[in-house]
């Protein structure tokens, strides 16, 4: 499997992440590499093994379901780089 | 008296309990060592005024027969672990002035232990790297030199700047993190102790996550029981995070019996890999002997799948980065560039802006394996190698006790040889990524210097929740190597 240019623009497009024409004809070259690699997985016979999804053996725990946590408005807002009357502000989304 | 920065944990502590010295002369101590540091970059922030505060606070306590386990303990902590409004920039220009409004349960076990804080230290970004060569506040050097060469060397990474505070007297000892080896690696480079505890033995809430299957948090320390005393205090159950172990935690400086007779030692055949240098196998062939003089017995094991490790971890840690660093979007907290009209272009702009390079590949090889149509040959793919990696290990501590292994294939390595090489640089993790793809405890011990005198690791691998008996092991080689070689730098 070999990555081109509109393959690699379109990952960065998914990533959001803005990439320049340079950028990606090195984008190009270095995953492809990365990928050629680990395609020696490809080697090895997985038929019928679990997929590893945690290393816990244990099922996740629950709890109460309440509050215990809150009313931290000012806290959250804090470090936001704009913010105005107690919400996050982005660029405009509707017309 | 030997200087106040010469001192083990064990050391200072017995010094305080004594009153030979205040928690106030040894922070004014480390807070000049941490200044004389500087050109080592080992620091992103720097707390002095805070570090006094906190030894003020544990001399008072010491006064009112209040003592804490680590009371008046100068530590840095990697800027990895958000500290309550302190700078918390995982080495990323993405996270420009987060102060975060909560702090990480590790580092607040730790104060809570009556430690005190020197600083935020430098680090690989978001803890992407081997060589702390990829922070956005620039690169750390380790304190050690090459005898007659004055090229500044990598203090391995990513937990860069911790092994060389620590190394350099800077910090009496560090926390650190480790994915695949960041802990370890940077501990074997600088010649110090470094562990990488089991999955689940001390809690992530608070931690800049990296790939959260694998991220584990451990201490960094000048000797094995500082690395038992400090692990003690940052392990434990945490109701915040789900994956944390509901166990108890053990008295780990009790392990240190430094008897291991009978003990099994598992000695990898597959570790033998092509390339590594002789002194490396001939000091891991050392390490063996050590533990059989003193009543160990070694045996051959097979870990068949170590050579798949590492592209496993590459599908792996980096689809759970791209995940986990999704949340950096310009609008919550950190940087946002606004170029253009709509969200989009926001968002855009200020990934691109904010995170480096080796940060990007990461995120879109993850993107690219987690994507529509390569999702199972990629990521399930890898997600069932793991499974065989971990069943490995499993099989073979039915033969033996703990693994012994080098911690890394060769000795540190100049600032910027093998940057230009993103597939040479994974190289370094090769004896490491395993441990984490399994969840087990790994430490690294000092065990001698290259031909070049620069430090050389041993690794010491355990059965997962069995840090005692990896302690114990370390211990037992740490004595055996008598390793007392210092950096050509040291702060104090």
């Amino acid at each position: 499997m070999s990555l081109d240019k509109s393959a690699v623009a379109h990952i960065a497009t998914l990533a959001r992440i803005r990439v320049s024409e340079s950028e990606k004809e090195q984008l190009v070259h270095e995953l492809n590499k990365i990928l050629h690699w680990v395609e020696q997985l490809g080697e090895i016979e997985t038929e019928g093994v679990e997929p590893m999804t945690s290393v816990a053996e244990m099922t996740l725990p629950m709890r109460e379901d309440v509050v215990t946590d809150g009313n931290r408005r000012d806290d959250i807002l804090g470090n936001a780089p704009a913010a105005a009357h107690g919400f996050f502000t982005v660029p405009k989304v509707v017309e | 008296m030997t200087a106040l920065t010469r001192l083990t944990i064990a050391e200072a502590r017995a010094g305080l309990a004594k009153k030979e010295f205040s928690a106030r002369e040894l922070a004014r101590a480390f807070t000049a060592a941490v200044e004389r540091a500087k050109p080592l970059n080992a620091f992103i922030t720097e707390t002095p005024e805070k570090a006094l505060e906190m030894a003020d606070a544990s001399d008072a306590r010491r006064a009112r027969g209040e003592a804490l386990p680590l009371d008046g303990i100068p530590l840095g902590i990697k800027d990895l672990f958000c500290t309550k409004g302190i700078l918390t920039t995982a080495g990323s220009h993405i996270l420009d002035g987060f102060h975060p409004p909560y702090e990480s349960t590790v580092t607040q076990k730790l104060w809570d232990a009556g430690a005190v804080c020197l600083g935020k230290l430098n680090m690989d970004e978001f803890a992407m790297g081997s060589s702390n060569t990829t922070s956005y506040y620039g690169p750390v050097e380790s304190p050690w030199r090459r005898p007659g060469d004055n090229r500044p060397l990598v203090p391995g990474g990513s937990s860069g700047g911790s092994a060389a505070a620590v190394a350099a007297r800077a910090v009496m000892a560090a926390t650190g993190t480790d994915t695949g080896g960041s802990i370890r690696q940077p501990a074997g480079f600088c010649g110090i102790v470094g562990m990488k505890p089991t999955y689940g033995r001390c809690s992530r809430w608070g931690i800049v996550a990296f790939a959260s299957s694998l991220d584990q948090a451990g201490p960094m320390t000048r000797t094995v029981r500082d690395a038992a005393i400090m692990l003690g205090v940052m392990a434990g159950h945490d109701p915040k995070d789900s994956t944390s172990a509901p166990l108890p935690v053990p008295d780990f400086e009790k392990a240190l019996t430094g008897d291991v007779r009978g003990l099994k030692v598992g000695i990898p055949r597959e570790y033998r890999v092509d390339g590594m240098p002789a002194e490396i196998e001939r000091l891991w062939a050392e390490g063996v002997e050590w533990l059989k003089a003193a009543g160990a017995q070694p045996v051959e094991i097979s870990l068949k799948m170590t050579k798949y490790a590492l592209p496993t971890y590459y599908i792996i840690a980096p689809a759970e980065a791209s995940s986990n660093l999704a949340r950096y979007d310009g609008v919550r907290f950190g940087l946002r560039v606004e170029e253009g009209q709509s969200l989009d272009d926001m968002y855009e702009a200020t990934r691109a802006a904010g995170f480096g390079a080796e940060v990007k590949r990461r995120i879109m090889i993850g993107t690219y394996v987690l994507s529509a149509g390569y999702y199972d040959a990629y990521y399930l793919k890898a997600q069932r190698v793991r499974k065989l990696i971990a069943n490995d290990f499993k099989a073979a501590f039915e033969h033996c006790d703990v693994i012994l292994t080098p911690t890394a294939p060769s000795a540190a390595f100049a600032i910027g040889e093998k940057s230009d090489d993103p597939i040479a640089m994974y190289l370094n993790d090769v004896f490491t990524v395993p441990v984490n793809l399994a969840g087990l405890p790994g430490l690294s011990v000092p065990a001698g210097l290259s031909s070049e005198g620069l430090p050389l690791g041993l690794q010491v691998i355990g059965r997962a929740f069995d840090e005692e008996t990896v302690l114990r092991v370390g211990e037992v080689i740490e004595k055996a190597a008598a390793f007392t070689a210092e950096p050509a730098f040291t702060a104090g």
